[in-house]
């Protein structure tokens, strides 16, 4: 990972504004996200968290208003595993459609320990549960070399061992200067300024 | 990259490639038993009727290129993947075509056997089902991309792209009724190569818009 300045501007939303059926989530929504920032969005069921992550990662590019701006190619964790069901956890990872063969044996080792899923490289996918699906594209955490991380809900079907370890990640992430924004309905547990973004009458703090 | 993970995805479920040829082989001993098994009549039909039976076997496919990546999250990756969508999108197309439509050229002498296609025109029938199917497979995607989102798109795609796989149905029936009558080829094998052509420069293009409406939705 570059060493970036902290206080780089990662990604930028202007007056952002979504409705869906006919209810207002969010309106006239403005923030930035600089490098070593850590944000959590909150907010109900329904609130919008995942349509705001979708948007930030350029997912969703209609059905809005207002702008956003992303400085790279953000990593972004969604609900789905994007996990190959007939490949191992080795080959989802070095096979996995964004990247592209760039890691070595040993990373995605490494990455697959980290998680822990050692023993289980060679496995085929299929014979995992949904929980050690997750962690397979969770590894991509410790793998990936982009700066700002989309989590959507990552400590879903993960136990606590777990959830502490990715953590930890993410703290030591936002340390490094990259930045993450996390929706989660469980408190971060870093030692690091969260900036929370409740969508709840979308307020800032 | 991307192009080897697609075809060993599909080298681990043999029957998803077995299935399009079975279908094919199938359609083909149904033939002689609707029409009779008069060896002229069959010959006479027996170039439409192999590009016909490629069409839609082609088609029948078509849907499942994209279905599975959008079921479990992968298209989502590959939008937000570096590399140019286009490049990703030929290489899923590509991998498709290889082991559909490439692996029917292969195997078309055998049909054209069964239906007393004359013997000068199958090395032409080979040819003009690999040029016609790799089109297929293009023009196929970009219905596929479309109806990726909806749960029944099988029906919709047929309605989509059907009509424009016609004019390869007619170069490639006319390629290979040429060749029975001996007639030159060249040209027909031509056009359906101007046709490949086309479809690799912008197939791949309507493809990834319609990928990212379907995931936008």
């Amino acid at each position: 990972m570059t060493d970036s300045a902290v206080g780089e501007s990662l990604a930028e939303v202007k007056d952002l504004g979504l409705a869906r059926g006919g209810r207002v989530l969010f309106e006239s929504l403005s923030f930035a996200i600089r490098a070593g920032e850590l944000w959590q969005l909150e907010g109900g069921n329904g609130a919008g968290k995942t349509s705001l992550l979708r948007i930030l990662a350029g997912l969703s590019r209609y059905g809005f208003d207002g702008l956003v701006s992303r400085a790279e190619v953000p990593l972004y964790v969604g609900h789905q595993a994007a996990v190959k069901g007939l490949f191992s956890a080795r080959e989802n990872l070095s096979w996995h459609v964004s990247g592209g063969c760039v890691f070595a044996d040993e990373q995605i080792e490494q990455a697959l320990q980290r998680v822990g899923l050692c023993g289980f490289e060679d496995t085929p996918s299929h014979a995992l549960s949904a929980g050690q699906h997750r962690r397979v594209n969770l590894a991509r955490l410790f793998l990936s070399e982009a700066r700002l991380w989309l989590l959507d809900e990552p400590f879903t079907a993960i136990d606590a061992a777990g959830v502490s370890e990715l953590q930890e990640r993410i703290g030591g992430h936002v340390a490094r200067g990259g930045a993450v924004v996390v929706t989660s309905h469980q408190p971060l547990h870093v030692d690091h300024t969260v900036h929370h973004l409740s969508l709840d009458g979308a307020r800032i703090s | 990259m991307l192009l080897r993970r697609q075809l060993s995805l599909a080298i681990r479920r043999p029957i998803e490639i077995g299935n399009p040829l079975v279908f094919f082989a199938i359609v083909v001993a149904l033939f002689p038993l609707g029409i009779g098994p008069a060896s002229e009549q069959l010959a006479m039909i027996a170039p439409g009727a192999i590009w016909i039976i490629a069409l839609l076997s082609s088609l029948l496919t078509s849907d499942s290129v994209f279905r599975s990546d959008f079921d479990d999250g992968s298209l989502e990756q590959l939008l937000l993947a570096p590399q140019p969508l286009y490049l990703s999108v030929l290489a899923y197309l590509c991998a498709h075509w290889v082991v559909t439509g490439l692996l029917l050229a292969l195997v078309s002498p055998v049909f054209a056997l069964m239906l007393n296609l004359p013997a000068e025109a199958v090395g032409t029938l080979m040819v003009s089902l690999a040029l016609g199917t790799a089109v297929l497979s293009l023009v196929g995607g970009i219905g596929a991309a479309l109806t990726v989102g909806l749960k029944r798109g099988g029906m919709l795609i047929s309605l989509l792209i059907l009509p424009l796989y016609i004019p390869v149905l007619i170069f490639g029936t006319a390629a290979v009724q040429a060749a029975v009558s001996g007639a030159p080829v060249g040209p027909f094998l031509a056009l359906l190569g101007a046709m490949l052509s086309l479809a690799i420069a912008l197939g791949p293009l309507a493809t990834a818009a319609g990928l990212r409406i379907s995931i936008d939705a």
